[in-house]
Order: C-alpha cells, then structure tokens, then sequence
C-alpha cells in the first residue's frame, strides 16, 4: 500500500473525528463556553434538529432545506426555553445543571410518547469513492467541510458582526453593557437561540448518517462537553484547536486499537489538557496574547 | 322522600356493596406475573413489543378463564434500559409486590444484573430474549435461541455461499464478547479463518475507522452482533462508504427491524437466524401476527422477543396447570418431565429440562436490496444441545452459573 493512500486514509479519518467533535460541540460552545450555561440538554436540541430535518425531507423537502428547517426548529426551541427557564437562572448556574437535565428528560421521554420508539431514516446523499483499497463515504467530506464553514461563520459573526460585539461584551459585562443601551435581556435570548439553532445544525447534518431515536442526543453529549471543557471560554480559539487535538488523539487510537482505545485516548487527553491548562486551550492563547 | 323510600336505597346501596364484595371474594386469588422490561431508553425500540405481546397473551389467557381459575395479574415496571433499575425492581416485585413469577430483561448486562437477586430471593424468572447462552440456573427459564441455534446454522450456511474469511464487529460487553467467541468457535471447526474482530463500547454511533478496519482485512462477510440503537448507525455509514460485503447477525432485524428503520439498501445481503419475526409466512404466524396488530395497530414491528414473550406466557400456563401450583420447585418437576411443548406462532416449540432452555424453529431471512424479506433456509426444531452435552443438568444439581465454550461446566 502506498504512501499517498495511507495519508488519504489517516487525513479522512482525522476529518471525520474532527468534524464530530466540532459540529456536536459548537452550540454548546456558545452555550456553556461563552455565556456559562450547564446545558444538559444540548443533545435533546441535537435530536430536535434530526428530527425535524427527518421529517421534513420525508415530507418531500429537499435535504438542505431540510436541515435549514431542523436549524430553525432548534433556534425557535431555543428561545422558548430561554424565555421559560434558563433566563431566571444565569445567577444561578449550579441551577441549570439541574433545570436542563429535567428539560432533557422531558424531551428524550416526550418524544418516544409522541413520536414513538424510532423514526426512518432518511438515507446519506452522495455515494461513495475509492483511493486506494478503500471506499469513502463522499458525505462525510460534506461534513468535514460544514465543520470548517461553521467554525469560520462563528469567528466572523462574533468578530465582525455588530451583533457578535454586543453579545461578548453583554456576556462579559452586562451592567455596562446595559449602562450603555445594550437590550441584553434580547443579546441573551438571542445568543442562547444561536447556541441552540447550533446544535440543531450538528443534527440535521448528522440525521441521515444515524439511527433516529429518542436518547441519540446521548451519543454526541460526551464529545461535546469535552471538547468545550478543553477549549475554554471563546467559541473559535477554543473550538476549533481542541477539536483538532481530540480528533488527532481519537482518530490515531481508533486506528491502531479500536474504537474503546480511541475513547480512552480521549478522555486522557482532556485529563492531560485540563491539568495543564486550566483555562482550555482558548484560555491559554488569549493570556499569551495580552 | 319518604322514609321507607329512603330506607330501601339505603338498603339497596348496602346490598350493592355487599354484591361487590362477594364479587371479589369470590374470585380465586390471581397469579402475579412481574413483567420488567425497558419500555424507554435505547434498548426501548426492541422491547416495548415484548410488553405488549404479554399484555396480549395475558389477556387472552384471562378471557379464557385465566390459569386453573385464577386470573393473571400483571405488574410492569420501566426499567429505562438502566442495569441497576433491574436490580431495584427485581428486588420490588420479589419482595413488595410477591409476584409468582417475572418475565425480564433484554440486554445480557441486565439479565446478569437481576439474576443473582432471583437466585437470593428464591424467586422464579423467564428470559425471553436471544442471548449468548451458558445460563445453567433452576430459577431461570431461557425461551430465546442461543448460540448452537444461531450460529452452528447460519456460520457454515455463509461460509459455504461466501467464503472462509470472517470478520466480527461485536458489541462490548458480555454478550458481544461470548458471542464472538462462539463465532471463533465455530468458523475454526468449518475450517476458515478469522480475518479480524473489533469491540465496539455500547452507545458508540461513529464507524468509520471500524470501516476503513473492515475494508483493510478483506473479508468475505462480515458478522455483526451490534447492539442497541446507537451502534445500529454502522449499517447506514458502512453503505454510504460503499463496503458492499455480506453481513451475518444474530441480533439484526430479528430484535431491531433495521430493515425498516433505514434506507434501502443499506441492509442489503444482511443474513439472520432468527426464530421469529413477522414477515414468516405461515399460518400460524399469520395469526398472531393478525390478533397483534388487532390489539397494538401502531405497533412497528413485531420482533422475535415479542413472540417469544407471548409464548412464554402459555408455556408458564401449561406449567402451573400441570403442577397445579405456582411452586417453582413442582414446576420443575414438570419440566423434567421433558415435554413441556406447545405450537408456537413459529412451529413446535420443547423445554429442554437439563437446561431450561427452548428449542426452536430457526428461520434464516435475507434482506434484499429492497429490504425485503426472503427465507432462503429454514432448520426445524434446533436444540439447545450446548449446555446438556457440556455437562449442565438442572435435574440433577443447580448450579446457578453461566457458562461459555473457553468456561464449560466442571466435569464430575
């Protein structure tokens, strides 16, 4: 077997790691990261996101639209419980832990009464290509680069946008903020919509590739809180270099032990990157920075 | 109202009552029947079928006249597919609600969990589930198929169509494991060869390492013995990234309708032993098939669990009618008798007393490019030989163990 395949084969397996911890972790970047929220029900918005993307495309609407309508669905999710419980506990964060918890009950038990135990899939758009002695899934490059167009969409609309610059300084001071005529209460509803919308993208993209079931948010939630833990507080110099460390460890273990080896490889590097860098890797550079 | 008016309600309301009562009382104490199995969480889409075949079964069974006069009472917990809920409500209905007997479980981590609490309690359980056998356990009856009926059939059936190299993606934990070793087991003794094997942690849904793995060793089919909802996701990736390999399980389809849940074809040439699933076109499963979806309509599937509970249900009936007692240990006598048999929704179905396990009917169904079912093989009335010919006789002496082929019974 020669080199270029090898390289192929080990760069789509890093991108594939890679864009499962970005995509399921950048709502809860934005939810946890930034504004402090312990959101336990990130995968309950990720599984609304797949589920209203699945039935949507059932419906007859073309996957892209689909997955906008999943997007939407988890932003619009989003905001309700926002305005219902999350806004009278940012004073409280040790509170929402146990406030989203139940929400993720609710939603995990809700959606098997009403929806019932499974849902059809919808299928993976694509097809297949070869390098080498293996067949790749096209979607997963898909993936791979809506990984990469998310990670630059957050940079630039918290960087670039009017919006981005209201909500960090709302979220890092809001009595100035609103000293100065910022509409937080609006900034933090809105932030906490974009967090969510997030994490119904991550599972819209995510639905044709996967069983739909109710407790599928379960399967994204380690990975996501690991990889913010290990981030830190800002969304893009956080995400995006802890995904890329986590996707090299997780991808070179899976490769050489398997699968258990590459949680296990996992877990020890956030233990690692933790102990060293108290303040996630976004933590660390910005200090370096100033 | 008049007084004499109003007395004759008075009495009237008493008499009432007293109807009532007599009503109760007169009916004969029921038999309680635990039934502990997970109604949420991610086993939740095998199992709630198993729940609904026994309300079915327990239903007709009362209508009938219940079991020798007494009605059947059900008592259902939600064990959320969560190992130590088992063990809390297995001790609830031993101890608190004093049930006759329970029908539990569905993951072989939760059968081993509860199992030690029955054995304490002297309590008296059915397992009607497929699983990797070896239970050798008084208090346990076993009515799903177990490896000699899965596997010593549907292995030499695909080495034969397909060739010798095999290559097992199992899930990690004691039934992938025991499983893969019967896999090993029996691949060596028809000669072939294991190309790989891979464990994969419960509730993993990413594969596409597995896959490249898979695509790496060359097999020439692959046996998948995946468990849960999470890891059912290979199916759909491993088609995407075009494997294209035929696939051997144990537990697709037969359990998780796969075949419905995702789309063709990524089940394409998926080949299972299963004792029952819906689509076997014979009369008697067409009518339970029929008197299921008259009672459950949404039901999505009816899985081989779902019959294996009903007829569990009637099985346990024959039992206590023949004993003519709820006494584990006179049941027993019965079993040892060796024809404890009824006809099944699958065909002819025996409790083997040296093991307590059942024999079986074993199907053999492919799923097409279309996902739909063909049977192109089917094995009559399969034993559960493994157990009895590795030296596990319940009548004789109980040992309440689980064994496997690398940990067979002590010899004598």
């Amino acid at each position: 077997m020669d080199i270029a395949t090898l390289a192929f084969s080990a760069l789509y397996q890093f991108g594939d790691a890679f864009a499962f911890l970005v995509l399921s972790a950048c709502g809860l970047a934005v939810i946890f990261g930034m504004m402090g929220v312990i959101n336990l029900a990130h995968g309950e918005f990720i599984m609304c996101g797949a589920y209203v993307t699945a039935a949507t495309v059932h419906a007859g609407l073309p996957l892209p639209l689909g997955i906008l309508c999943g997007t939407l669905a988890s932003a619009f999710v989003g905001v309700l419980v926002e305005l219902l419980v999350i806004r009278h506990l940012y004073e409280r964060p040790l509170d929402t832990i146990v406030a989203t918890w139940g929400l993720s009950l609710i939603a995990t038990q809700g959606t098997l009464i009403l929806v019932g135990s499974t849902m059809a899939g919808v299928g993976t758009p694509f097809g297949s290509f070869q390098v080498g002695a293996y067949s790749y899934s096209i979607y997963r490059i898909v993936l791979f680069v809506a990984a990469l167009a998310v990670l630059a969409a957050l940079y630039a609309l918290f960087n670039w946008t009017r919006f981005g610059v209201l909500a960090r300084a709302t979220i890092q001071v809001p009595h100035m903020a609103a000293a100065l005529g910022v509409d937080t209460r609006l900034i933090y509803s809105l932030t906490f919509a974009c967090g969510a919308g997030l994490a119904g993208l991550a599972g819209g993209l995510y639905a044709p590739t996967m069983t739909l079931v109710p407790t599928m948010g379960a399967t994204f939630i380690m990975e996501a809180f690991v990889t913010v833990v290990i981030g830190g507080a800002d969304v893009f110099l956080g995400t995006a270099p802890a995904g890329g460390i986590l996707a090299i460890v997780k991808s070179g273990m899976t490769s050489w032990q398997g699968q258990l080896f590459g949680q296990i490889g996992l877990l020890i590097a956030v233990i690692i990157v933790v102990r060293v860098l108290p303040k996630g890797i976004s933590g660390f550079v910005l200090r370096e920075r100033t | 109202m008049t007084r004499s008016g109003l007395r004759g309600l008075r009495a009237a309301a008493l008499t009432g009552t007293l109807v009532l009562a007599s009503g109760a009382f007169a009916a004969e104490n029921p038999i309680k029947l635990g039934v502990l199995e997970d109604q949420s969480g991610d086993f939740a889409a095998a199992t709630i079928g198993k729940v609904h075949a026994i309300q079915l079964a327990a239903e007709e069974i009362n209508k009938a006249g219940g079991i020798m006069g007494r009605p059947l009472e059900l008592v259902t917990y939600d064990t959320q597919s969560d190992n130590t809920r088992y063990q809390e409500f297995m001790r609830r209905v031993l101890q608190r609600d004093k049930v006759d007997v329970v029908f539990a479980g569905f993951s072989s981590a939760s059968r081993e969990a509860y199992r030690p609490i029955v054995d304490q309690f002297n309590g008296f359980a059915f397992y009607n589930n497929q699983y990797e056998g070896g239970v050798c356990d008084g208090h346990m009856v076993v009515t799903g198929a177990v490896p000699e009926q899965q596997f010593s059939t549907l292995i030499p059936y695909m080495m034969q169509t397909y060739g010798k190299k095999v290559y097992t993606l199992a899930a990690d934990y004691n039934f992938g494991q025991i499983s893969a070793e019967w896999v090993r087991k029996i691949v060596k003794e028809n000669g072939g060869e294991m190309a790989g094997e891979e464990f994969i942690p419960l509730g993993v849904s990413q594969f596409s390492q597995s896959i490249q793995n898979i695509q790496k060793a060359k097999p020439d089919f692959v046996v998948t013995l995946l468990v849960g909802t999470a890891q059912a996701s290979y199916y759909e990736q491993a088609a995407s990234a075009n494997v294209n390999l035929p696939m051997a399980s144990s537990v697709n389809v037969g359990q998780g309708y796969e075949h419905k849940r995702f789309k063709p074809p990524s089940l394409k040439d998926m080949y299972v032993t299963t004792n029952y699933i819906e689509e076997i076109d014979t009369p008697k499963s067409k009518e339970f098939l029929a008197k299921f979806k008259a009672k459950f309509p949404n039901e999505p599937y009816v899985n081989q669990e779902a019959e294996n509970s009903y007829l569990a249900l009637y099985l346990y009936k024959q039992m206590v009618e023949r004993a003519k007692s709820t006494n584990r240990d006179e049941i027993r006598k019965v079993i040892a008798m060796g024809d404890v048999c009824m006809e099944a929704p699958e065909g002819k179905v025996c409790i083997d007393p040296k093991s307590q396990h059942m024999s079986h009917t074993i199907y053999l169904a492919k799923v097409g490019a279309d996902h739909s079912i063909s049977f192109p093989k089917v094995w009559e009335d399969i034993k559960p030989y493994w157990l009895g010919e590795a030296g596990c006789d319940l009548t004789k002496k109980d040992p309440m163990a689980q064994y496997t082929p690398s940990n067979p019974p002590p010899k004598p």
